[in-house]
């Protein structure tokens, strides 16, 4: 028994106002927060016009843990465990990061020899998270071949890590005013070997890459951001250079030795998924430059500043041998005393990997922070994300979040 | 070392065009600047704050690094106007200069002017100190809590909440299976 066609009843007005409808509908869809392509935790809310998205409403703080709160509490030396986890990709970069703040408020002079080590494990730190991040980012458009030579390279940067700290993933390396041990010839050696396994590994993955028609199709023209939309979202970092912003603090507000080193600053004006690609791959190149020299230009003599400036631990040989450091150790470890910092604050940046990573430290006088402040580069850049996705396809999302290298634990902290 | 108020005149202050940008809103003899080495730092009343922000956005300072708040209450230095602070570090591209703005705000019903107008990059900053410190910001199309969870009832880095929370991750309400 058939049933009466439904329709038959409408006039054509009707039908016309239903299409309208139908074209106006959206339906909504969950991205995340468990997702492969998110790689950590968080979420999209997407409102979608068949496959378009006509909005992206990203939700975090699933990592929220109170790195922030946590810094009133602990030392400075401490904290360089919490600063570790921030962003896990290039943990080195963190302390330097939290040390350059805190030694500014100290006005703590660092030895060249340290100066140079800590150039050192910064862009050991920038190659390693570039190098996961271009990985990733191919990996989840399906060019699985590339993320894997990437990642090999990075085991071996974490062998540089676990020679020169004992600890691979989170080394936790820097003091105030030096670092735990100084670089030995067996640290020397592994990061040479990173320096000469980086060449092949690079030549591997651009002729992967660079004229792989489906990644490049998959990249090219999407997720543009443009010059004034970059400053205006106050991206920085290689998230800004790939759109035209030539601003790198290594450069412009010169930390550290970098003025003594000799690099490049790449940047392009596109602005797109290709164009972040492209300005991280040169950027490894350009930190194996600055790693060949400071390599090469490594001074000697100490490490550490000398303890009479009242900050640096000593290390152990001069804890146990020598009665000024046995009285300093115990000066700075004994809960009821420790060091004194000024009642004053400070905002001090540096040019990590993702972008300008700064600290805000207010002090009270006391060996912690009255509060840490952290800038982080990957909050600052999620916001731009609903811009970036409107009017992309779904399939679009894993390429510009995989472009815009967001790190969870940093986006929460 | 850190000095109090303008360098001495013999020496020529690369950040007196600036200071000048802001003392054409403020008013001469009203700004007073600090610094510490290289950070310069101004205290802009919250009322003016907007004004002060509009000036240095057309004077250059384009880009907007950092905005964040900050809780003084029993700070041990000298006495504060105001409770709270929040802080705006801004910066030139074109003439790598950075300035650190401050604006005071107090209890009860903390609030200052959005920066969103200016940069819509202050959104999720501004929601962050919002959700950290109660702090409202009047013309923020969209100002919610951004980390912690939408029911909270707390302010986590006001220096009045404890380091281990008052039981909320205790109580917090859990779906058993047999619910969801």
């Amino acid at each position: 028994m058939a049933a009466p066609a439904m329709g038959m009843g409408l006039d054509e007005t009707d039908l016309e106002v239903e299409e309208q409808d139908a074209t106006r509908a959206t339906w909504t869809l969950n991205f995340g927060p468990q997702h492969p392509a998110t790689h950590t935790t968080l979420r999209l809310i997407l409102e979608l016009d068949g496959e378009r998205i006509v909005k992206a409403t990203p939700d975090i703080g699933y990592l929220h843990s109170g790195f922030e709160k946590l810094g009133e509490h602990l030392t400075f030396n401490q904290y360089v465990t919490i600063a570790d986890r921030k962003n896990y990709l290039s943990p080195p970069m963190n302390e330097v990061a939290w040390f350059h703040a805190v030694e500014k408020l100290l006005e703590v002079e660092l030895t060249p020899r340290c100066q140079y080590i800590r150039v050192i494990i910064s862009e050991l730190a920038r190659m390693s998270d570039h190098l996961l991040c271009t990985g990733a980012a191919a990996l989840d458009l399906g060019a699985f071949t590339a993320f894997l030579y990437s990642f090999n390279l990075r085991e071996l940067i974490y062998d540089v890590y676990e020679e020169m700290s004992g600890y691979r993933f989170h080394p936790g390396y820097l003091r105030i005013g030096g670092v735990l041990y100084d670089f030995n010839e067996r640290v020397l050696d592994r990061i040479r070997k990173v320096l000469d396994a980086f060449p092949k590994v690079y030549a591997d993955v651009s002729k992967l890459l660079f004229r792989n028609r489906i990644f490049l199709d998959r990249v090219r023209g999407i997720g543009v951001l443009t010059k004034e939309k970059a400053l205006a979202f106050s991206c920085s970092g290689p998230i800004a250079r790939a759109s035209g912003v030539t601003y790198d603090i290594r450069k412009d507000e010169p930390y550290l030795c970098y003025p003594e080193l000799d690099f490049d600053v790449p940047y392009t004006t596109e602005g797109d998924c290709w164009a972040r690609f492209i300005v991280r791959m040169e950027e490894l190149r350009q930190s194996h430059r600055i790693l060949e020299q400071a390599l090469r230009k490594l001074p000697s003599g100490p490490v550490n500043a000398p303890i009479a400036e009242k900050f640096p631990l000593p290390d152990k040989l001069t804890a146990y041998n020598s009665m000024e450091g046995l009285i300093q150790h115990f000066e700075l470890i004994m809960p009821n005393r420790g060091l004194q910092s000024p009642v004053d604050e400070v905002y001090a940046a540096v040019e990590s990997p993702n972008g300008e990573l700064g600290y805000y430290l207010v002090t009270d006088g006391t060996q912690s922070g009255w509060r840490v402040r952290t800038r982080p580069p990957s909050f600052i850049h999620f916001s731009v994300f609903p811009l970036l996705i409107k009017d992309h396809l779904i399939a679009d999302i894993v390429a510009v979040l995989g472009s815009l290298n967001i790190i969870a634990a940093e986006l929460d902290r | 070392m850190s000095t109090t108020g303008a360098p001495s005149s013999t020496e020529a202050d690369p950040q007196a065009a600036t200071l000048a940008v802001i003392a054409g809103v403020l008013g001469e003899g009203n700004v007073n600047p600090s610094r510490f080495g290289d950070n310069l730092r101004v205290f802009v009343p919250a009322g003016r704050l907007f004004e002060v922000l509009s000036a240095l956005k057309a004077s250059g300072f384009d880009w907007l690094i950092e905005l964040g708040g900050t809780d003084y209450l029993g700070y041990p230095g000298p006495a504060r106007a105001s409770r709270f602070e929040v802080h705006y570090v801004l910066k030139n591209s074109a003439t790598r200069e950075r300035i650190i703005l401050k604006a005071g705000v107090d209890d009860p019903d903390p609030s200052l002017p959005s920066a969103y107008p200016l940069w819509p990059g202050a959104d999720w900053m501004e929601r962050e100190v919002f959700d950290m410190y109660g702090i409202r910001f009047e013309g923020h199309p969209d100002l919610r809590r951004i980390l912690m969870p939408e029911g909270f009832a707390a302010f986590p880095l006001r220096k009045d909440y404890p380091l281990r929370g008052r039981g909320e991750r205790h109580n917090f309400p859990r779906l058993t299976r047999g619910e969801t």
